[in-house]
């Protein structure tokens, strides 16, 4: 495997609340490496949105990272000012979300969003250049060069949410954070954007981290997958693996519930419960009151996220020791 | 107008035009107006007991189509027959009464309820309006209800406000709210298309239990192909306010003739890293309802389009040798 690009280590977010504390990520240990698309999936309010916008540290307030690291590049980002942060992020971390209307600045062109995020970060280079290396990105994005001075409201959804990964493209940023990238798009552009997400991905190398609730995007684009339940990480696989042979009882219950187009699978299991309050978290293991499988350990004792074949990670009292 | 017995609703040339808004000055230079093309002529029937299934991407006219029916929206043309009577000629309280029979569940429950009005007074309301019971006999239906759908405990949700109840159970209330009434119809619009992937099963499955118990008819709108496999009977693939493709799920969805059919259940992705798509996609995004290509509306799109079919606009037809199945395209012909 290639260098790891971000390594997180026991990393701990808190959101007060009014009736207690929401602790929205639990001790994740997650590791990147370069070049990889990584898929991180799990049920809303599992925290996998809290824990890639923990990497930005663009947590929304009252939200706030109380402990362990996130290590970029070999710099931990919890002693970076604030200063240090803001040239870090689109440069070399770069996002992209659910809703491109929202990120795009409704009065400013196409053009103006692109040239505006190189400047910032290289202010050396010329508005002539930088509009010119505008025009080259959105050709390879599959956009005619006339709508670079397009305003958003313009642009389709589709190209709306091209344009937003050109803005990551625009600086080569080391990392991607893609938070739910398709979900507003309807599912042959869905396709389309997956299809140059791929490709853009393999002709850069890019690092992708994907997050989304939909597994078939994942089964899509993702070289290796993290489940994540409950603010903790569940299961960690390359992803034939995690789908041929998941080890988690709730990677396997999520896996059979998903709709699946194919007319010979006819069965749609339903996993009953719904996912916990995380004010009033239950013991021992999040998953136990919905786990087919739980035994008197589980309510007791948290599983610690453990390594049971090369590269396969699980907490479940269910495997090891 | 005679109707046949196992058709709940019949749509005929059915037709709704938005005017496009324009500023006074554009109007005093343009002099002409403009119209979104929602839905441009479509048909189609809902049998009594079955869960007909309109599909496709936005813009489709899907969603219109379904307020037409319910005729919250005044159609432009055509006709929606709900039981052998017209509704598009009824009067204001004549639509008022045949709405207890036809009801609708949307997409995102938050949405669809009053958040100042607690769960039970909300799934009951309906009750009061039509006068068919209030106070404690409205409760007691009410917990009944909420019962029957699983929101429960009923007595302690039946207080709570829709801000405390969680997203499942939300749109339970707005399913149950649906039922109060023992309609005969329900459209459900993207039902569950907020819900969470766990969430979905469950609530996929009480809405199927729930057509048996109540005797009742879905008009099931969805983008979402994979879903409408769980539920649906029959389906129509709507593109651009037109209908491409209608049929059983089965004749759809083995034997898809439509190209655009094929391309739309070619997309979903498939929660199998084993079966990556590597079909080829159509090109290009949904165009404008405003000007419609003409012709076939996809042709622009199309990886086979022909000459025709820029020129002429294929009718809805049966596909030979398989009964039931109608596919609007010159390919086929």
């Amino acid at each position: 495997m290639s260098e790891p690009i971000l390594e997180i280590h026991d990393l701990q977010v808190d959101y007060p609340t009014r009736v207690g504390v929401v602790r929205g990520v639990d001790g994740v240990d997650l590791t990147v490496y370069r070049g990889e698309v990584l898929g991180l999936v799990g049920e809303s309010g599992c925290g996998k949105s809290t824990l890639g916008a923990a990497i930005m540290r663009l947590l929304r307030p009252p939200g706030k990272i109380v402990g362990g690291e996130i290590v970029f590049q070999g710099r931990d980002l919890m002693k970076l000012n604030a200063e240090q942060m803001r040239r870090l992020r689109g440069a070399h971390i770069s996002m992209v979300f659910q809703d491109p209307m929202t990120c795009l600045n409704p009065l400013q062109r196409v053009s103006d969003h692109i040239v505006e995020t190189i400047r910032t970060h290289h202010p050396e280079v010329k508005v002539a250049e930088a509009r010119k290396r505008a025009a080259e990105l959105i050709d390879r994005l599959g956009i005619r060069a006339e709508r670079l001075d397009d305003y958003p409201h313009q642009l389709s959804g589709g190209m709306r949410q091209r344009v937003m990964i050109g803005l990551a493209l625009a600086l080569n940023a080391d990392l991607i954070i893609a938070d739910e990238p398709t979900t507003s798009l309807d599912v042959i552009v869905e396709a389309q954007f997956l299809d140059q997400l791929r490709d853009l991905q393999k002709q850069y190398n890019l690092t992708i981290i994907l997050i989304t609730h939909n597994i078939g995007v994942v089964a899509e684009l993702a070289d290796r997958v993290a489940v994540m339940y409950a603010g903790k990480l569940m299961e960690l696989a390359d992803v034939f693996p995690l789908f041929d042979e998941p080890l988690h009882p709730y990677t396997r219950g999520l896996l059979k519930s998903v709709p699946n187009i194919s007319l010979t699978d006819d069965s749609l299991q339903i996993m009953r419960g719904s996912p916990p309050d995380l004010i009033n978290p239950p013991s021992g293991c999040r998953f136990h009151p919905r786990c087919p499988h739980a035994m008197p350990r589980c309510e007791r004792e948290s599983p610690p996220f453990t390594e049971i074949e090369p590269g396969h990670w699980t907490a479940c009292w269910l495997y090891g020791e | 107008m005679p109707t046949t017995n196992d058709n709940l609703v019949e749509v005929r040339g059915l037709r709704k035009w938005f005017p496009v808004q324009k500023s006074f000055i554009e109007r005093l230079v343009t002099r002409q107006r403009q119209f979104v093309h929602a839905v441009d002529g479509v048909d189609f029937e809902i049998r009594r007991g079955e869960v007909f299934g309109l599909a496709g991407e936005s813009g489709s006219g899907k969603t219109t189509t379904g307020r037409l029916i319910l005729r919250l929206v005044e159609p432009t043309e055509g006709s929606v027959v709900f039981d052998g009577v017209d509704i598009a000629a009824l009067s204001g309280e004549e639509v008022r009464r045949m709405r207890r029979r036809m009801q609708v569940i949307f997409q995102d429950p938050f949405a669809s309820m009053n958040p100042r009005m607690k769960t039970g007074d909300a799934i009951g309301h309906s009750l009061e309006i039509f006068g068919v019971a209030k106070g404690e006999q409205k409760k007691r239906l009410v917990l009944e209800m909420m019962e029957h759908v699983g929101l429960t405990p009923a007595r302690i949700l039946y207080d709570k406000f829709p801000h405390q109840l969680s997203g499942g159970q939300r749109q339970r209330a707005v399913i149950a709210r649906a039922l109060m009434l023992h309609p005969d119809l329900v459209v459900a619009d993207e039902p569950i298309a907020m819900a969470d992937v766990s969430v979905r099963a469950m609530l996929l499955e009480l809405m199927v239990q729930l057509k048996e118990e109540f005797n009742l008819t879905y008009l099931f709108i969805t983008h979402d192909l994979a879903t409408a496999k769980y539920i649906c009977d029959r389906i129509a693939i709507m593109y651009l306010g037109l209908i491409c493709e209608m049929g059983t799920l089965e004749q759809v969805y083995r034997n898809p003739q439509h190209p655009y059919t094929q391309a739309l259940l070619a997309a979903v992705p498939v929660p199998d890293p084993h079966a990556r798509r590597t079909a080829p996609l159509p090109k290009g995004e949904i165009p404008s309802p405003i000007n419609p290509p003409s012709g076939c509306r996809f042709h622009p799109r199309c990886p086979f389009a022909m000459e025709i079919c820029s020129q002429e606009p294929p009718p809805l037809r049966p596909v030979p040798d398989d009964e039931g199945h109608l596919v609007a395209c010159h390919l086929r012909s």
